[in-house]
């Protein structure tokens, strides 16, 4: 087998895997975040059971994302040597300020978190939950930031073959980092508040600890309601910047194959690239381009634009994209529910409610992972959008077989990983909150 | 000096400290782990062994990842050739480091499985230990280069007995760490078994400098001739001298910082051994990877360096903060 397409599937394994756990930290470290603040303002000691069974969560879910993380910034070196070699100058900084910058202080205070409620005052307890959030947020910038630059590389000049860093706040800034960041985000914060939602709701399904899981219930709706309305906005200006500054990457997201004046916004079909046609396609005329440029008539460039070796391919990121999309409104759809649910105070008893809330826990992450599929099957044939190709970015001193060895083993590993993942958390929800934590 | 150089040199001085931060701090809970089944006889004491560590691991661990990073960043060209060309000894380092890193809390929540998951915690710490020497030690005495920088040898080359050697060495020398750090945060049956055992990790300690000092005289000889590394290697072994009469005497702490500066004196061999070479090549000097020759631009080392100085310190006080608030002897509560 060909050395590019197993290292590529390998990166997919290991970063498709890594990322079921970071946007649970995000959204479960925002929930403990404004627990423990209602616990200092009011020091009354639900608060306390509840964040410490929630810690106890966040920490088994931390052990995983650090075991997985490690694989990725080390695959790098190890399977794309000619990439570290290449744009090692830039792509390199934004890894090494994440270290420095957020990946050490959210993971020294997680120790307080998890560890260290006897042993510091409660004010200095909530700074350690607020710098834990913040250092999980700060190490989504960094990484989203290295990524963007994939996408839409800036502040860089090539000599002698390598990217070479000119301008470190246009690289920082790239015309992605920003829009992206806070998508990726608002995902992570729905991706943890309906995994909690669920537990809550399952508690309160059979009728277990009545007023702590209503409590979980409440804050993770509220911030769930916000991050899914508002994740409409940031997944529209999100395919507006794509639109704008990768083209190709949307003409294949809507199957655009020809150059259209006043373009359809695609909702379903079936594209076969070898034909350029879709079939059963259902579009909404000039959508798109009304979308993308207020207005109806405005050009948006098809796949006819570029070259064979230039062009995605079309399937798997059009089918990515349209389910991110389908799940992005059926989450505003379950947002207005909710809020509607809350204010009518039928949330916490409400049966098919509840069963939903459960339902929807893997959700989520299905979104995230199409979401990522999209943005990255949609760069290549790039690894760093016309700088780089995928092809051009592996290492040359691998052998295939090594990769399809380490390939298998990851997969096997990480297949039992989830599965003792899930088996320790269920378990960890059927103790419930109020079970005592070990250790110092 | 000119300003490219003394930010290469900058780079060469930041990595090798942040490595060392790794070597001390990961260090004790590798070595805690690798001597697991000679320091706690039954569940409870592995959990006085686990709970020794557990706050701390975590962050013991970003010193590899940010030293990791560091080294891409400042030195792209050496962390290419060196990853992918020890590929299948880093995946084993890697799947180690997986299991290292769940392995507690699969042990602690999966009570059926604990004799899975205390051996994978057991072999994840010990894999790693053995192999970051090795590495070392390949890219100390040289392996083969192209001219393009790339590995061309193949897994074995990577086997042989300078190698080995200093694997063994920081392999014991991480022991050593764990054993004391054992006997400093516990008491009672734990305690008592960290120091029974102690007196025999730190003889192999010197068994294993001894064997890499010859080895250094037949394979890299002409490293002994720079005083740095004798200056080094004297500041190791009085080290090694003190905390053992550190232990006898019942003081713990200091046997452990006495353990710690043993290990910063090995790193201060690497050191003064390899500048300014990063990877050497066997049997052309002229393909060395070197520090000049590997770098990243004189803007990305000068952004590297204000984050760094400004963050570092930041990393350094709040880490030792978060320390003193778990100070003292490890307590069951469970």
């Amino acid at each position: 087998m060909d050395v590019v397409l197993l290292s590529r599937i390998q990166f997919a394994v290991a970063a498709g895997f890594h990322f079921i756990f970071p946007p649970l930290t995000l959204g479960i470290t925002l929930v403990i975040l404004v627990i423990e603040t209602l616990f200092l303002k009011s020091g009354e000691e639900i608060y306390k059971t509840i964040s410490a069974f929630l810690i106890k969560i966040l920490g088994l879910i931390f052990a995983l994302g650090v075991a997985t993380g490690i694989v990725l910034e080390f695959s790098f070196g190890t399977n794309w040597a000619q990439y570290s070699r290449l744009v090692g100058d830039i792509f390199g900084a934004p890894l090494a300020a994440e270290g420095i910058l957020a990946f050490f202080l959210e993971s020294v205070f997680l120790g307080v978190l998890l560890f260290g409620r006897n042993r510091v005052s409660r004010r200095m307890y909530w700074v350690s939950a607020f710098l834990v959030f913040l250092g999980s947020h700060l190490s989504g910038f960094w990484i989203i930031i290295a990524n963007s630059w994939m996408q839409t590389p800036a502040g860089f000049a090539i000599e002698g073959g390598r990217a070479v860093l000119t301008d470190f706040n246009a690289a920082v800034f790239n015309p992605s980092t920003v829009i992206r960041f806070l998508h990726t985000m608002l995902a992570g914060w729905i991706t943890g508040t309906l995994f909690l939602a669920g537990i809550a709701a399952w508690y309160l399904l059979n009728k277990r600890h009545e007023a702590m899981p209503k409590i979980i219930m409440k804050i993770s709706l509220i911030i769930f309601i916000f991050s899914a309305l508002a994740q409409f906005a940031s997944g529209h200006s999100s395919s507006v910047q794509v639109a704008k500054t990768q083209p190709e990457k949307m003409a294949a997201f809507e199957a655009l194959w020809k150059t259209t004046e006043g373009a359809p916004l695609s909702l379903f079909g079936i594209p076969v690239e070898s034909e350029r046609k879709t079939y059963l396609e259902v579009s909404i005329p000039k959508l798109l381009s009304l979308l993308v440029h207020f207005d109806p008539n405005a050009k948006i460039m098809g796949l006819d634009e570029f070259g064979p070796d230039e062009r995605p391919p079309v399937l798997l990121p059009f089918m990515s994209y349209h389910v991110m999309i389908a799940l992005g409104s059926l989450f505003a759809l379950l947002a207005v529910l909710s809020a509607f649910m809350l204010i009518r105070q039928t949330a916490y008893a409400s049966k098919w409610f509840l069963v939903s809330m459960i339902a929807a826990i893997p959700l989520p992450h299905l979104a995230n992972e199409f979401g990522w599929i999209s943005a990255e099957v949609g760069r290549q044939p790039w690894a760093v959008y016309r700088v780089l190709k995928t092809a051009d970015a592996v290492s040359v001193v691998v052998p295939a077989w090594q990769v399809l060895f380490s390939l298998i083993m990851f997969s096997m590993i990480y297949l039992l990983l989830f599965t003792v993942f899930v088996a320790i958390l269920l378990k960890i929800v059927k103790k419930g909150p109020g079970a005592t934590a070990g250790g110092y | 000096m000119e300003t490219l150089t003394f930010l290469q040199t900058s780079w060469f001085a930041l990595i090798g400290a942040l490595l060392a931060g790794y070597a001390l701090l990961d260090g004790f809970d590798l070595g805690a782990g690798s001597l697991l089944p000679f320091l706690a006889a039954d569940d409870e004491e592995k959990l006085v062994v686990f709970n020794s560590i557990w706050p701390f691991w975590d962050g013991n661990e970003v010193w590899l990842v940010t030293g990791g990073a560091a080294l891409f960043a400042a030195f792209p060209h050496a962390y290419a050739t060196v990853f992918s060309g020890f590929y299948l000894a880093f995946m084993l380092v890697l799947f180690a480091l997986i299991f290292r890193a769940v392995s507690m809390e699969f042990w602690y929540y999966d009570e059926k499985r604990r004799g899975l998951w205390s051996a994978a915690f057991v072999a994840g710490s010990l894999l790693p230990s053995l192999l970051y020497g090795v590495a070392l030690g390949n890219v100390m005495v040289g392996i083969p280069l192209a001219e393009s920088m790339e590995f061309t040898g193949n897994f074995f080359t990577l086997l042989r007995p300078y190698p080995l050697a200093i694997g063994l060495l920081g392999l014991f020398a991480i022991l050593l760490q764990g054993v004391t750090y054992i006997a400093m945060k516990t008491d009672g049956a734990v305690q008592n078994r960290a120091r029974s055992i102690f007196g025999r990790v730190w003889g192999l300690f010197i068994a294993a400098m001894a064997l890499s000092f010859a080895a250094t005289i037949v394979y890299m000889p002409e490293s002994l001739s720079n005083p740095l590394v004798w200056i080094s290697a004297a500041v190791s072994i009085a080290a090694w001298l003190l905390c053992r009469l550190f232990a006898s005497g019942g003081k713990t702490g200091l046997s452990f910082a006495m353990s710690s500066l043993a290990l910063l004196g090995l790193w201060g061999i690497v050191g003064a051994t390899q500048f300014p070479n990063l990877v050497r090549a066997t049997g052309n000097a002229s393909l060395n990877i070197t520090l000049y020759n590997a770098s990243s631009s004189e803007k990305t080392l000068w952004v590297m360096l204000y984050i760094a100085l400004i963050g570092m310190p930041i990393v350094i006080f709040y880490t030792f903060y978060v320390y003193r608030i778990f100070r003292g002897k490890v307590m069951i509560t469970k």
